[in-house]
């Protein structure tokens, strides 16, 4: 019986391996994998140390003058009594405006490349460039926005033509984010409700933008925090340095944070610095507060695909 | 002679059990009598069909009727076709790119891919179960309205009555009745399946066309589609696709085996599992290949 079962099960093959010494190759790759490894944290922590270095130091500078009157007061020649009132103010108008001029637009445009557009030459040539314009230096559009809004339209240096450039300027961004969220929404789902006898739109509004909403609206604030930092575009559309007032509609003059921070800093006064710092501050937290909102929504749009 | 050269290989080993269904040259004639009916009990019907994707010629030549209310099942092997001529019945097929087709689809008499059909109302009539549960991301009720919301209907009683109506029909109304606003996506997969079933019904189509619709499921959750489809099959017609060799002689009143494109045989689904006419079902249906 024994000698039967030894014949139908071969015998282990015999290679002795010391699960614990590499050989010579493996040793070599290791070490190779082991300096790649670092020298990916290194370069990431390079990034991260200038970050941090700069924020500490501008915290340590700007921290202390952060108080209510500071956030509610007008700007001022004496450097205590200055505020960034009208700075936020204006951000907040501009973000608003551009939101809401770029989002449909974006969105449009998304779904018309990723739903509707056939292969045509005419689509490549829009699509290579739209990804072209996302490279453009913003003073550019700057230079589009003060000739077409502010001058062939009318809007002259008002919120409106600010809005119009910056939302230009991130249109790039959002049509991409919705193409790839468009791209993302899982295929059953369209067939789901094309199954049901739902026309293409209709799929499209009641299936696939709610579906792909979370992944639009990441981009969206991605791109608008983006937009609050843009100085460039706007100094060229004529926004001013010094405006004593808080815009009240669309066609006021206005100025913008990093405006403000801009014209601080070229005082020479010690206490301008500061208040820059502070005014840096306070747009950083912006920033951050968006970004951390886009990291949200994108966490949990990637979660209800599954 | 055919008889001993059908259960014989080339080895001379019998290859297969001596319980299992035996073909008998004398009994050909029978199943073939069986598989041509009346034409007009065909819901549907393909002449002359051949689909490709590119140059990949899928279906050959398939010349085919569903019987009305009746379950019709496809089974053969992995890529033989069965989900590609599924769904051209709903014009699924539509959406991708390299599809191409000659002949014709008939439901009733009309040639369903004439220029003068809307595929939307093509699929208020031929509704479809796919082989994944894919409810859609909202409530209970929201997916069982859907096919009537997108239809214009908005009135809530004439909504309230629907739900209710295909909820009972596809046996899930006892276990959702009392939180329908609850997300679709918390039921079970089974659960699942049979509200997709609902939401199929709620349109009220003739036809229903269900690819593999458990092969996600376990034996329990399947078990009652199964059941669901016999009371089904008396108000519409089913045509399903499936793997599970027991669930098509289970469910099934007739059945088609297709390989590589072709359609091997089609008859009713006793003779088919147990007098195969081609050597090719008989390995299928007894689980030799596939
Ligand atoms: N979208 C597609 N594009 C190209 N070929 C496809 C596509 N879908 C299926 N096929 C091919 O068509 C054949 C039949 O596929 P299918 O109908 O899905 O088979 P089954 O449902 O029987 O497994 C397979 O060879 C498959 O690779
Ligand atoms: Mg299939």
């Amino acid at each position: 019986m024994n000698n039967a079962t030894d014949t139908l099960i071969p015998a282990p093959r015999t290679r002795v391996t010391d699960l614990t010494q590499r050989s010579h190759t493996a040793r070599r790759n290791h070490l190779i994998d082991q300096t790649f490894k670092y020298l990916g944290v290194a370069a990431t922590f390079i990034g991260l140390i200038v970050l941090a270095y700069f924020i500490i130091d501008i915290a340590i500078d700007g921290i202390g003058r952060i108080d209510w009157d500071f956030l509610t007061s007008l700007p001022s020649r004496k450097a205590e009594k200055a505020g960034i009132l009208p700075a936020w103010a204006g951000s907040a108008w501009i973000l608003a405006l551009t939101a809401i001029i770029s989002l449909p637009l974006g969105v449009a445009a998304g779904v018309y490349f990723e739903e509707y557009a056939k292969e045509s030459r005419m689509n490549h040539l829009l699509e290579v460039n739209i990804a072209n314009l996302a490279g453009v230096p913003s003073i550019i559009y700057g230079i589009l926005g003060l000739e077409v809004f502010g001058r062939l339209m009318g809007f002259g240096e008002s919120l409106l033509a600010g809005a119009f450039t910056l939302a230009l300027l991130i249109l790039p961004i959002i049509i991409v984010a919705t193409r790839e969220a468009i791209k993302a929404v899982p295929s059953t789902l369209r067939e789901a409700s094309y199954g049901l006898g739902a026309t293409k739109w209709q799929t499209i509004k009641w299936q696939v933008l709610p579906a792909a909403s979370g992944g639009i609206l990441t981009g969206t604030i991605l791109s608008l925090s983006r937009a609050v930092g843009e100085t460039a575009p706007l100094i060229v559309i004529g926004a001013l340095a010094y405006v004593p007032f808080v815009p009240s509609g669309p066609m006021d003059q206005f100025t913008v944070l990093p405006m403000q921070i801009f014209n601080w800093t070229s005082r020479p006064q010690a206490a301008f610095l500061t208040n820059a710092a502070a005014a840096i501050i306070v747009l950083l937290l912006i920033t951050f507060i968006m970004n951390g909102i886009a990291i949200y929504l994108r966490n949990r749009w990637q979660k209800n695909l599954k | 002679m055919m008889t001993t050269e059908f259960l014989i290989d080339t080895h001379g080993t019998p290859r297969v059990k001596l319980d299992a269904p035996v073909y008998r040259a004398s009994e050909a004639a029978s199943a073939y009598d069986a598989r041509v009916k009346p034409q007009s009990t065909f819901k549907l019907h393909t002449t002359d069909l051949n689909v490709y994707y590119g140059d990949h010629h899928v279906l050959k030549n398939i010349n085919m009727g569903i019987e009305s209310n009746a379950i019709t099942a496809l089974i053969g092997p992995s890529g033989c076709g069965k989900s590609t001529y599924l769904r051209l019945f709903n014009r699924m097929n539509d959406y991708i790119d390299t599809f191409h087709m000659s002949g014709q689809v008939l439901l009733g008499d009309k040639n369903i891919y004439d220029k003068d059909v809307a595929t939307e109302e093509l699929r208020k009539l031929v509704g479809m179960v796919f082989q994944k549960p894919n409810p859609f991301p909202k409530s209970i009720y929201d997916n069982v309205v859907y096919g009537l919301k997108i239809q214009g209907i908005n009135k809530k009683s004439t909504l309230d009555e629907a739900v209710e109506r295909a909820l009972r029909q596809s046996a899930l109304w006892d276990e959702v009745k009392h939180d329908l606003k609850k997300s679709a996506l918390s039921l079970s997969g089974g659960q699942q399946q049979r509200l997709c079933i609902a939401r199929t019904l709620a349109v009220q189509p003739d036809v229903i066309l269900m690819d593999e619709p458990t092969s996600a499921l376990d034996p329990i959750a399947s078990a009652k589609i199964e059941d669901l489809m016999v009371e089904l099959k008396k108000e519409y017609t089913i045509v399903i696709v499936t793997h599970n060799m027991q669930q098509a002689s289970r469910v099934s009143d007739n059945c088609a085996f297709f390989y590589m494109g072709d359609l091997v045989e089609y008859s009713d689904t006793k003779s088919m599992f147990t007098h195969p006419q081609k050597t090719q079902t008989q390995n299928y249906v007894t689980g030799r290949f596939g």
